[in-house]
């Protein structure tokens, strides 16, 4: 259900890995994560160029009854926001981990994606909470 | 039932504009004509409607009849007191003699507008055990911010910068963080213990030479009287800090118990709920804050003295400052006014009375069939949760809209947040014996039917004039004024 | 402690007996077990308040203050300032005493509010309209608080901390944005119009319009200082002058506020009013307040909800926008009705008859040596005299001959806005309500005290 091919937090957000050699990445939220939310109406994402922090909050995920902080599960150099996010909010519902995704970031330090956990670890944790 | 013409309330009032109707008649110019201002200071184009009186009151009208009300529906909106709101209160406001006077104009001309103000803030001192009074605040939120700007005010003109926290309790309303926010404090957060009261060792711990005080909502949002409050203002008190009571769910106490008395030292009055005067559909409300000796030099301007028999606005020597444009919300004060004098001592206790009275007699008939995750005496109104019906599939917003069916106004839902799929009923004592039992009936039927028939509730409301609403498209494309089709 | 005997009151159904067979069901022995709770020693205190009255009592009793206050329409009244004597037609009373309209809560559950949200997203249009902006909110407690808010979001907005405002906004409005600001780190500058100079950590420019002596300032270089500095431009600005004057939309403001007092809602001594509140679309996250949207209901139909309601505090607590819950709700059905019966054309009238009578008056009392007439800066409605005598013994005059003059403006309050041209300074208003025969008679009492 969470696909294999990326890394978790948790605070039910994925990273997934562009390409090793740029370290480029992308960034988004879970599907458990997009289904406690409820319908997503708007995402408050950091500006393009400006700085994420591991596990530092990033920007804001807002339902219709509740706002969530968006933690960034790594360090780096924003490069891309998701506009299609701006118009459609309810991709994030719709398909979390491809065309929900929500930025896209050059890794300033890769090693930190050694403290995220694997999908079956992150399932584990779903199913416990 | 769908009504043709201009009678229907489908078209705005853009969309039903014929240019040259008009709904008034403007005297005609009397005086020279003047020139006018040069063309770049005028306006060319102006978007109102055009419409005929008749339209307007039709339009107008047949909105109405798309509301509940407490006029037309039982209400028992937990934490919003919806009770009759005497016509004799509105009547009084509407007076010439309150209604048509400025607020500017002299104060020898309006000696009558100063007594009746000075004697509300006697009435609320009284009735609040406190002390000094500020009638300027326009709404509970306002009256909270109020207070918490004059507990900052009251530690810095001692010289104290460093209390930079307020401990709020997680089953508050949102306004009293918002409000503590505003007022430039950390909001730190109290938890409840088991029986819903302030945990005194989670306090015990947050007491210290940084905590500006606590802000205490009693009874609590959870409709219960924290047995433990006295010890709550000591503990805060001994820490130097300063305790600010909400006093939205004054409609437990009153006659009953002075907050002053039990150590509060600045609270607020909500008088669109316990004071009756009506809600208007949002308000406007007022929320005038009462204190204790030592704050009542920081209460918001003005306060109404009285001077060898004259009545004055004056400014309190270290006070706040002005927080609205004028004096307060004086339609409602005068309305509060007449509330409070048409019920007495006697009658202030016997609204306390029957509104606990009631609260307890539904919390009684419906906690075989809804949880209820304090069963103990519950004050003015009573909190269940959902927790059965949803493990059918029903949750607390389901119910709530299969009542509108029913003919209720929904009670209030998913607050506090502490209690899960929380349902909050406040029937208030001006609901009769059968408005009780018809309502506790149709909360069992819709128990029923969450076994029976769990879609009707599911896809509740049937019999409104609209069903649910896409809200979630509502926050997504905002459509927030009409626009002409381009 | 005082015994709890039974009172029955005709605001509350329950007999003895009702009482009697509740308390069966509950278990309990009486209602004043329902308190134990409480701890003794404060339970049942005294409470010493009049005795009640019947309806009869009560209206001669609150008829006895109300007969001595002055009212407005016992006379010609020339004071402003804030507050208007505008006339209201019968159709705003009538109405807004529904009491589907009057005694409904705030529309949180929309399928049985459409009456009051439908009301709203007028009212959001029609201000909107107004002021020539993108959006307006459902209200605030009135023009006071509304511009003391339209300061905080512009901090919030720019991320800045600074505010420049303009000294001619009104004395309350300035003490009020200092109470809202006082606790959260914003630096209040005031500055004469002549000497605006924000800086690349100012918020916000605030202006008011008319200005609070009456006066039209220019506010396209207000907007254009505004904006060369990337800070926004507030604008406080009186409705019925919307009627004819260009609105702040099209001089580029950022954000709209104001008093819908003269939108149909009596002057009763200074509340309720109605706060007005308007901002560009990319900036609605960040306007307080609550904001009705259009929507479809499960059937296609359309409705009005509550929308972005994560702005707000019982959602978003101490991180919301505003910690403002109710405002003035029935008031902005005061406001939509009066607008809707005023029209277009009537609207525009109305607002031009303001000007001339002002105009008029202005010209007449110019004649009269002894006085002079403040024209630095052109005016709607109000303007500022120089008077031969303090206003104070003016309006007294005045007063004898049962006119209410305008506002006195000696107070320490004022001196800072005015020209420091002014002595004995008046700040006089011109309404419809004021005829011509009332403006003549004003201008004959002040000739007297030449």
């Amino acid at each position: 259900m969470n696909p294999d091919d990326r890394k978790y937090t948790k605070e039910h957000e994925w990273v997934k890995i562009q390409d090793t050699t740029s370290n480029l990445a992308v960034v988004g939220i879970t599907q458990y994560a997009q289904d406690q939310l409820g319908d997503v109406v708007y995402i408050d994402m950091p500006d393009i160029g400006s700085n994420i922090v591991h596990m530092e909050k990033m920007g804001e995920i807002e339902s219709v009854k509740a706002v969530s902080d968006l933690f960034s599960p790594v360090s780096g150099e924003v490069t891309k926001v998701n506009g299609e996010l701006l118009d459609h909010p309810e991709l994030v519902n719709e398909d979390p981990y491809n065309e929900g995704w929500i930025l896209q970031v050059i890794l300033s330090d890769p090693q930190e994606l050694e403290v995220l956990i694997s999908a079956g670890e992150y399932e584990s944790f779903v199913e416990e909470a | 039932m769908i009504k043709g013409g201009s009678r229907t309330t489908d078209k705005l009032l853009m969309e039903r504009s014929v240019a040259d109707r008009t709904g008034t008649v403007i005297p005609p110019l009397d005086v020279p004509e003047q020139p006018l201002l040069s063309s770049n200071l005028l306006r060319s184009n102006l978007q109102l409607p055009e419409v005929s009186e008749p339209e307007v009151v039709q339009y107008f009208t047949n909105l109405s009849q798309m509301n509940f009300s407490i006029d037309t529906q039982f209400y028992p909106l937990g934490s919003c007191t919806m009770k009759y709101n005497p016509k004799v209160n509105d009547e009084m406001a509407f007076l010439p003699g309150f209604s048509n006077i400025h607020p500017l104009q002299s104060e020898d001309s309006s000696q009558g507008a100063l007594e009746l103000l000075f004697k509300l803030q006697g009435f609320l001192t009284e009735i609040t055990g406190m002390h000094g009074v500020s009638l300027a605040t326009l709404a509970g939120a306002h009256g909270e911010l109020a207070g918490v700007l004059m507990i900052r005010a009251y530690h810095r003109s001692r010289g104290d910068h460093s209390r930079t926290k307020i401990a709020i309790p997680d089953s508050a309303h949102g306004t009293n963080p918002a409000s503590a926010a505003m007022a430039g404090f950390d909001v730190v957060t109290l938890p409840s213990d088991n029986n819903g009261n302030v945990d005194l060792e989670a306090l015990n711990r947050l007491a210290g030479p940084d905590l500006a005080g606590a802000m205490i909502t009693l009874p609590s949002t959870l409709g219960i009287f924290d047995e433990n409050i006295v010890e709550v203002c000591k503990v805060v008190h001994e820490s130097g800090g300063m305790v600010y009571g909400d006093g939205a769910n004054m409609n437990a106490l009153l006659g009953r118990v002075k907050l002053g008395e039990l150590g509060f030292d600045v609270a607020h009055l909500n008088l669109h709920k316990t004071f009756s005067t009506p809600h208007g559909g949002g308000g406007p409300g007022a929320g005038p804050v009462c204190c204790v000796e030592s704050l009542t030099p920081f209460l918001a301007a003005p306060v109404i003295s009285s001077i060898a028999g004259k009545y004055s606005l004056t400014t309190p020597e270290h006070s706040i400052g002005k927080i609205s444009g004028f004096h307060g919300n004086f339609g409602v004060l005068v309305r509060a006014y007449t509330y409070i004098r048409t019920l007495g001592a006697a009658g202030l206790t016997s609204i306390s009375g029957n509104a606990v009275l009631n609260a307890n007699y539904i919390m009684e008939s419906l906690k075989d069939k809804y949880y209820l995750p304090y069963d103990r005496r519950c004050m003015h109104e009573v909190v269940f949760s959902a927790d059965w019906q949803k493990t059918r599939g029903v949750s607390g917003l389901e119910i709530a809209k299969r009542l509108l069916d029913y003919g209720y106004h929904a009670p209030t839902m998913y607050f506090p947040l502490i209690v899960h799929e929380a349902l909050m009923i406040e029937p208030t004592e001006s609901e009769t014996k059968e408005t009780l039992d018809a309502f506790i009936q149709a909360l069992i039927n819709i128990d029923e039917e969450s076994h029976q028939d769990p879609d009707l509730v599911q896809n509740a409301p049937h019999t409104t004039p609209v069903s649910r609403l896409d809200e979630a498209l509502a926050a997504r494309r905002p459509n927030l004024k009409w626009q002409a089709a381009d | 402690m005082t015994s709890t005997g039974h009172f029955q009151s005709h605001y509350i159904p329950n007999t003895l007996q009702e009482q009697a067979a509740m308390l069966a069901t509950i278990n309990a022995r009486s209602i004043d077990e329902l308190f134990a709770d409480i701890p003794v020693a404060f339970r049942n205190p005294d409470l010493n308040l009049p005795e009640p009255l019947s309806e009869l009592e009560i209206q001669k009793e609150l008829s006895g203050f109300a007969a001595k206050n002055r009212v407005l329409s016992s006379g010609p009244s020339f004071l402003g300032a804030g507050s208007y004597n505008h006339f209201i037609p019968s159709i705003v009373k009538a109405l807004i005493t529904r009491g589907e309209f009057l005694t409904a809560y705030t529309p949180y559950q929309p399928e049985v509010s459409q009456g009051t949200l439908q009301v709203i997203y007028e009212f959001q249009t029609l201000i909107a309209n107004l002021y020539e902006m993108e959006v307006a909110n459902a209200g605030m407690y009135d023009g006071a608080t509304s511009l003391a808010e339209g300061v905080l979001m512009a901090c919030r907005v720019t991320r800045r901390d600074k505010a420049i405002v303009i000294n001619s906004v009104s004395p309350a409005y300035q003490q009020v944005i200092q109470t809202y600001c006082q606790a959260q780190g914003i630096e209040i500058a005031t500055s004469s119009p002549s000497a605006v100079s924000p800086t690349q950590e100012t918020a916000c420019i605030v202006a008011q319009y008319p200005n609070f002596i009456g006066g039209i300032e220019d506010l396209e270089h207000y907007s254009e200082l505004a904006h060369n500095s990337g800070a926004l431009l507030v604008i406080s600005s009186d409705p019925m002058a919307m009627g004819m004057l260009k609105p702040p939309g099209e001089y580029g403001a950022d954000i709209v506020t104001g008093e819908g007092q003269p939108l149909g809602i009596p002057t009763s001594y200074g509340g309720p009013y109605l706060g007005l509140f308007a901002t560009k679309q990319e900036y609605i996250r960040q306007m307080p307040s609550r904001i009705v949207g259009r929507t479809v209901d499960t059937q296609g139909r359309s409705g009005f909800v509550l929308t972005l309601q994560t702005r707000e505090q019982h959602i978003r607590r101490e991180r919301a926008t505003s910690n403002i819950c109710t405002n003035e709700a029935l008031y902005a059905l005061a406001s939509t009705i009066y607008l809707s019966a005023m029209g277009k054309q009537g609207f525009r009238k109305l607002s031009e008859l303001c000007y001339h009578k002002a105009h008029y008056a202005a010209n007449e009392i110019s004649k009269l040596s002894g006085y002079t007439v403040h024209d630095a800066n052109p005016f709607f409605q109000e303007f500022v005299i120089n008077c031969p005598v303090p206003a104070r013994k003016i309006n007294q005059t005045l007063l004898d001959h049962n006119i209410l003059g305008g506002l006195d403006l000696s107070d320490s309050t004022y001196s800072e806005l005015l020209p420091s041209n002014v002595i004995n300074g008046m700040l006089v208003c011109v309404t419809e309500m004021n005829s011509k025969e009332d403006i003549d008679a004003l201008v004959s009492v002040l000739k007297g005290i030449e």
